[in-house]
């Protein structure tokens, strides 16, 4: 029983600890700090309700702050030194990793998932958001196409390491191919286009996601402009692509950079399938394999993960900047 | 308009049966994982799990007779292969037969069901598709009598075994040496290194990396909701570019911070970790769900003299309900899943590795063949958030919905 009964205790002081604070720390303000009696009653209350903001946001400021945006300056300042740390060689590890011809791969395999994964998700999660619009079953399909997105990664990779298996009797899409007369091939293999494969887990993970989004953005579209349409003479694909997809654009804008966010954290799939080799190998995973033995060029890969994010990062901003006013 | 309506009736096909291929390649891999974790290791190897309910064929060895009659000057041993000592418990069934036999390994079936063969003895073998066999030698019999091979239709074969040994750690005879002494089956799965460790492990660092930043969170989306104070705006710019930074850039600074403030890999550790890494989606959910409640609520109950603590637990705390639901299920999956967090904040072997480490370090390594184990164990590890997502779907899609569509 011991490890259940460790769990539960440690479970017991983590998030009693957590309760603990905003229970305390809020009655201490009210009561002993600024307690609200006596002659200054009212200048009391004004300050503890001027301090309680803040009270309140501490603990997420602090966290987010340790665990968010420390690391951008840590991880600069970690990849301008060597290996351990102890020497500074300023852009020598940048300058190493772009002479790697490893990492030239990585970067441009990269670029190709960051491309291919929110494009496909985010077109089959329109394509199927459209399709079970009116269909009787639709509701059932749709939990189907979205199931994925509570797998994990690595429970993907491996349920996808079966349809790509090498041998026949386990892997289905080899058994389609032998059964046409051909010699089963190992699918992870083929040079270029195993990166493919790979980023259809993605996808198969993700269409999930952004159909359930899309598919609220187009019941969203308002009847009478398509029955406008309709009356005007269009046909199914023109109500589609010049009615409905114009009026949801913003929606699929945002789908789209939230998948391609994922994409840039994403390491787990090509861990799992083919840990780098054949060419597969993209930035995070990249990035693992120097983790706990060359800090310098590992937080180099993070960094250039994150300049790669930025422009989203800006974008976001910008965005929530113009919904506030 | 009858065009329309003509047209409409043909499209409908089409989209019903497009709908229905785009599902089928959706559920096929998962369903060939599921049918795979219960079927029986040799069945796997030999044919698809699309051919699961059908009978495979398989190859057995076993020996004949070792008490022979005497035929003039032959030695004979008769009887059927399905009673012989080594398969016996495979046959129970009755209605069985052969395919081939043959006498050596290397060649299981170089010879059909009721073909007589010469054996290395010198005499005869003949073993029919009803499972009766003849071995003639002029020679006295070995021992334990003469190995035979054969191949026979084995009916499907659904078994839990996999799920025991996965679980446990143990394979087939470990675990009946086990019970042999003593020990039942829950204690076997608390005390032996199975999967099952690695489950309460996951939910070890779940559970509190679930509820945490959900509390944390929900203070501060109240305040950046509902309070006012100097620097509002800037927070909350903060935390919607947050949004954005790349997990792996905070490995190496805060593994180094954690090792030198003395927390080190442990579960503490992780638990920190997700609680930040999860808090800029949380806070942003939040507090635009928060922002959307009415006003007349929470300004009246302050004219009544309710404190802000109070306000928070008692109306906001239970009208945020659905969007507290959407992201403890979102953080749920998210912690139960991950693999990178838990390879860098928690000690990658022993006693607290989760199983996404678990399968993706040592199964994947280790048994990378054992096909019946891989399908199994990630079976167990895709089970709980299964049955979370299926029953909590509701809720999850309301929350992505109230955080993405404006």
């Amino acid at each position: 029983m011991s490890p259940i009964l460790q769990g539960i205790i440690t479970i017991i002081v983590g998030v009693g600890g957590c309760v603990g604070y905003f229970y305390f720390a809020n009655l201490f303000l009210d009561k002993v700090l600024f307690p609200a009696k006596g002659p200054n009653a009212g200048r009391n209350i004004n300050r503890a309700n001027q301090i309680r903001p803040w009270v309140f946001l501490f603990p997420a400021i602090f966290a987010l702050g340790l665990y968010l945006m420390y690391p951008v300056v840590g991880s600069f300042i970690r990849s301008l030194y060597d290996r351990s740390g102890d020497e500074f060689v300023g852009a020598g590890n940048y300058i190493r990793l772009f002479n790697n011809p490893d990492f030239r791969t990585a970067f441009l395999n990269n670029i190709l998932w960051a491309l291919v994964v929110p494009a496909l998700s985010t077109f089959m999660g329109l394509l199927i958001a459209q399709l079970t619009d009116r269909l009787k079953w639709g509701n059932i399909a749709k939990s189907i196409i979205f199931m994925p997105m509570a797998i994990s990664f690595v429970g993907a990779s491996l349920i996808w390491k079966f349809v790509y298996a090498q041998d026949p009797d386990l892997g289905i899409i080899n058994a389609i191919r032998t059964s046409f007369g051909g010699d089963p091939v190992d699918p992870l293999q083929i040079p270029f286009w195993n990166n493919f494969l790979l980023m259809f887990i993605l996808v198969w993970i993700q269409t999930g996601f952004a159909m359930v989004i899309l598919s609220a953005a187009l019941r969203g579209v308002p009847e009478e402009t398509i029955e406008a349409a309709i009356i005007d003479g269009a046909n199914p694909f023109q109500v589609f692509f010049k009615i409905k997809v114009p009026q949801i654009i913003g929606t699929i804008v945002v789908v789209w950079t939230t998948i391609t966010i994922l994409v840039l954290k994403v390491f787990d799939i090509v861990y799992t399938m083919t840990g780098g080799n054949y060419g597969t190998e993209i930035l995070p995973s990249f990035m693992m394999d120097f983790m706990f033995r060359d800090d310098g060029q590992a937080t180099a890969v993070a960094f250039v993960i994150m300049l790669v994010v930025l422009p989203v990062m800006i974008w976001n901003i910008l965005q929530a900047r113009k919904e506030m006013r | 308009m009858d065009n329309i309506a003509g047209q409409k009736s043909g499209l409908s096909i089409v989209t019903n049966v497009a709908v229905f291929l785009i599902v089928l390649a959706w559920l096929i891999p998962t369903v060939g994982l599921f049918v795979s974790s219960f079927r029986d290791r040799d069945q796997i190897s030999v044919s698809g799990w699309w051919e699961a309910p059908f009978s495979v064929e398989l190859t057995y060895r076993t020996r004949a007779d070792d008490t022979p009659t005497r035929d003039g000057d032959l030695y004979v041993a008769e009887g059927n292969i399905f009673e012989t000592g080594e398969v016996q418990d495979q046959f129970t069934s009755g209605a069985n037969s052969i395919a081939a036999f043959g006498l050596r390994g290397r060649e299981p079936g170089a010879f059909t069901a009721g073909e007589t063969v010469d054996n290395r003895d010198g005499g005869t073998v003949v073993v029919n598709a009803d499972g009766s066999y003849v071995y003639t030698s002029p020679e006295p019999l070995d021992d334990r009598g003469p190995r035979l091979y054969f191949l026979a239709e084995s009916p499907p074969d659904f078994t839990m075994s996999n799920y025991a040994e996965v679980l446990t750690g143990l394979d087939e005879d470990e675990r009946a040496q086990e019970i042999a002494t003593g020990a039942t089956f829950g204690e076997l799965l608390f005390e032996e290194a199975g999967i099952f460790r690695n489950f309460i492990n996951t939910l070890t660092v779940t559970i509190p990396a679930t509820i945490i930043p959900i509390l944390i969170a929900a203070f501060a989306a109240y305040a950046l909701a509902w309070m006012d104070f100097p620097g509002r705006g800037l927070i909350i710019a903060c935390v919607v570019g947050l949004l954005v930074v790349p997990l792996q850039l905070a490995l190496v600074p805060l593994l180094n911070l954690h090792n030198q403030v003395g927390i080190g890999q442990s579960f503490l550790g992780i638990w920190l970790a997700h609680t930040g890494f999860g808090l800029p989606l949380a806070v942003y959910l939040l507090r635009n769900y928060m922002v959307g409640l009415p006003r007349d609520i929470i300004e009246s109950a302050k004219v009544d003299g309710a404190t802000d603590f109070q306000i928070f637990t008692k109306i906001i705390l239970p009208l945020s309900f659905p969007a507290l639901a959407s992201f403890a299920i979102f953080q749920f999956l998210w912690t139960w899943n991950d693999l990178l967090v838990a390879k860098v904040f928690l000690p990658s072997t022993g006693d607290a590795q989760v199983m996404t480490v678990k399968i993706a370090d040592d199964l994947l390594g280790s048994r990378g063949g054992d096909w019946g184990i891989l399908a199994t164990a990630a079976f167990v590890s895709i089970a709980i958030p299964l049955v979370v997502f299926f029953s909590m779907q509701r809720y999850l899609v309301r929350g992505l919905l109230a955080g993405s569509v404006k």
